[in-house]
């Protein structure tokens, strides 16, 4: 395997963490500030591809594709915490994973009642589409690199909004005592309906960005939320940093064992019997990770406790 | 109060109404359709569907019992129990998937029912597990990979690179292809089953020597493989099974699929009298493009109906007769079935063009003609 290989799929791996990070931050969040597991988080991505191929189709604008994605999420994602969400911070687990469940069917058959059973069309724009050279020989797509800085880019401003601000103050005390600061004076349910909307608004934002390059369809928001949850589980629940490492410890795992685990296997195996056996591992080579790290760390990489 | 006792009633009515209706049954033919129509995979289900009751519109003697089998073997095995048990149906048909066939069909055809196959031929089926009640109308498993495999050696292409989601539907086509592709095989990559990420796929396909790239990734995986490929800048051929460009999938793909070549035993521009009427009739009817899977629909409910103007239902060996003469007019030409009860059909070439506004298929042509598969020396019937 060529240098020049190895390092485009390093990239590929950080895009692919990258996507993850805005899905897992909004997990996290929700899961560190409220307590609550959000099974409709993947909806809310989904929510976020299908604005934006709706107004990306009817408008024919990239940019006022994603602003529809950003505002339909983060309003799906306000209103369900409103009606629903909301009477389940008291009640155990189980009832918030049903509750939240019923979410994911609701949320299915209502894009499919709205859009249809086809897959629908969003395509990268025309300014970003196409591979760029890389110093070094590299040719690689751009639209994956911008999804790289946009995802770096969110990362940071979440860092900024949750170190520097105001509401990143009382985000962190709600995480910490929420009786406390509800004593305080601040309106915990309006800080949670805002927590709530930036989760979802992040989804859409993952939606519709990767909805470009991939397919825009109902049930398309599931696979990603298990690897969301995985990355969550990896970093250490409530963590936005332990988010972004945990992400990106998951995409470069995945990409990279798929690429190299099959021509490893191959050193001391037939080739097809490596190709099948390869193939195998790498799908579980993230699974591994999360055993791997649990066992040193059970609370995560950045758990509090 | 007064409400619920009305719905008792009326649903009381409507139960001893269906009992009746099952006593005097004779000389039509109940169907019972089970077929996936919601969650991933939907628009196969919906097309198979459409196809069949656009074909049986107007036939009085035919009644339809849908049912969804949301793409889960368990509940397809239960619907098959219920529309056996309690709906009485003569004739199933309607599965997609090859997995819920295998667990739905041999139950059916063991209780005597006829079962016509509109969309999946898995091997079992066609060779040991062959079965006088189960007819395919669609196709078996291999026959559009034996076919892209014997068209990619006659027309100069000398190394492929194979790819296909790591799954038996998967590895079993790309074992198809290299049965009749006499060139190279450059790599063989296996994916995950519904993974939507292909820039490391995409990677290794540039820095491999290969000239053609040929993949099996149906339904929205194929969606997001052609897409990331456009943008990559790599310019290997491209070529696959129907499945990746049909009707449904285009749409979303795009310019993408421009110039990519597929098989399939039927596509929109067949010359014939019947596809004609089918295409119109079907764009009348619903306001879209045909698929493959609406042709294949289509073509169980012609199969049907030919038989029961032939044979009583009730008389089995009569009616699997009527079958086995394959008398109906078909969207895809000449048709006959083999002694295993799949077809000897022709598959085409198809080169994915634009049409105005509109991404289709175009036959370029018969990259197997009067195919046949290779299970059938294992039937006993």
């Amino acid at each position: 395997m060529s240098l020049i290989l190895l390092i485009e799929q390093v990239l590929n791996g950080l895009q692919f963490g990258v996507m993850l990070f805005l899905m897992a931050a909004g997990l996290t969040l929700i899961f560190g500030v409220m307590g609550l597991i959000n099974l409709a988080h993947g909806s809310l991505y989904m929510v976020g591809a299908f604005a934006a191929a709706a107004v990306a189709g009817w408008t024919g604008s990239f940019a006022l594709a994603l602003v529809a994605a950003l505002a339909a999420a983060a309003a799906a994602g306000a209103l369900v915490e409103l009606l629903v969400i909301r009477r389940l911070y008291d009640r155990d687990h189980l009832d918030q994973v049903l509750a939240t469940f019923a979410l994911i069917l609701i949320f299915s058959e209502g894009t499919r009642w709205l859009f249809g059973s086809f897959p629908l069309f969003l395509d990268v724009p025309a300014a970003l589409a196409g591979p760029v050279m890389l110093p070094g020989g590299i040719l690689y797509p751009l639209y994956r690199l911008v999804i790289i800085g946009v995802g770096l880019l969110v990362a940071l401003g979440l860092f900024w909004l949750i170190a520097k601000t105001r509401i990143g103050v009382q985000i962190r005390a709600g995480e910490a005592d929420r009786e406390m600061i509800a004593a305080l004076g601040v309106d915990i349910s309006k800080l949670y309906t805002l927590v709530f909307a930036l989760g979802a608004a992040l989804a859409g934002l993952a939606g519709a960005l990767v909805g470009a390059i991939q397919s825009v369809q109902v049930g398309m928001g599931e696979p990603v939320l298990i690897l969301a949850f995985v990355v969550i589980v990896i970093g250490g629940i409530g963590s936005i940093k332990g988010a972004l490492v945990g992400s990106l410890l998951v995409g470069l795992t995945d990409t990279l064992g798929g690429v190299l685990l099959p021509p490893l296997l191959g050193i001391f195996m037939q080739a097809s019997s490596a190709t099948s056996v390869g193939s195998a591992v790498a799908s579980m080579a993230i699974y591994i990770l999360m055993v791997g790290v649990l066992l040193f760390k059970p609370s995560g990489l950045f758990g509090g406790t | 109060m007064k409400l619920k006792s009305l719905i008792a009633a009326a649903s009381i009515a409507a139960l001893s109404a269906g009992m009746a209706y099952a006593e005097a049954h004779g000389g039509k033919v109940k169907v019972g359709m089970i077929t996936t129509l919601s969650g991933g995979g939907a628009g196969l289900g919906l097309d198979v569907r459409d196809g069949f009751v656009l074909a049986a519109k107007g036939n009085e003697n035919l009644e339809l019992v849908i049912e969804d089998d949301q793409r889960k073997p368990d509940i397809a095995v239960q619907l098959a129990d219920k529309l056996i048990q309690s709906e009485k149906v003569d004739v199933m048909t309607g599965i997609i998937w090859s997995n819920l066939a295998m667990a739905v069909v041999p139950a059916v055809t063991a209780q005597g029912k006829f079962y016509l196959s509109p969309n999946a031929g898995p091997s079992a089926l066609a060779g040991k597990g062959c079965s006088p009640f189960y007819f395919n109308v669609a196709w078996q498993n291999d026959a559009f990979y034996e076919a892209s495999g014997s068209w990619a050696s006659e027309n100069g292409i000398e190394k492929v690179f194979l790819m296909a989601p790591n799954y038996p539907a998967g590895t079993d086509g790309m074992t198809g292809f290299k049965r009749t592709f006499t060139g190279e095989v450059v790599d063989e990559v296996y994916t995950k089953l519904g993974q939507t990420d292909y820039a490391a796929e995409i990677a290794q396909i540039r820095a491999s020597d290969a000239d053609t790239v040929y993949f099996f990734l149906p339904g929205g995986m194929g969606i997001s493989f052609m897409k990331q490929y456009a943008g990559s800048g790599v310019d290997k051929k491209v070529m696959g099974p129907a499945f990746s460009f049909d009707q449904g999938i285009l749409g979303a793909i795009g310019d993408a699929a421009l110039g990519v070549k597929n098989t399939s035993h039927w596509s929109k521009d067949i010359d014939n009298e019947a596809n004609k009427k089918f295409v119109a009739d079907f764009q009348a009817e619903y306001g879209r493009l045909p698929s493959l899977y609406a042709a294949q629909g289509y073509d169980t409910a012609l199969l049907l109906q030919s038989a029961m103007g032939k044979a009583d239902v009730k008389d089995a060996a009569a009616f699997q007769a009527a079958l086995e003469e394959a008398d109906f007019a078909s969207v895809r030409g000449a048709f006959a079935f083999a002694p295993n009860h799949h077809p000897i059909q022709d598959i085409y070439m198809r080169e994915v063009v634009k049409e105005g506004d509109i991404v289709t298929n175009k036959i370029i042509g018969v990259a197997a003609s009067n195919h046949q598969d290779v299970y059938g020396a294992d039937c006993k019937m």
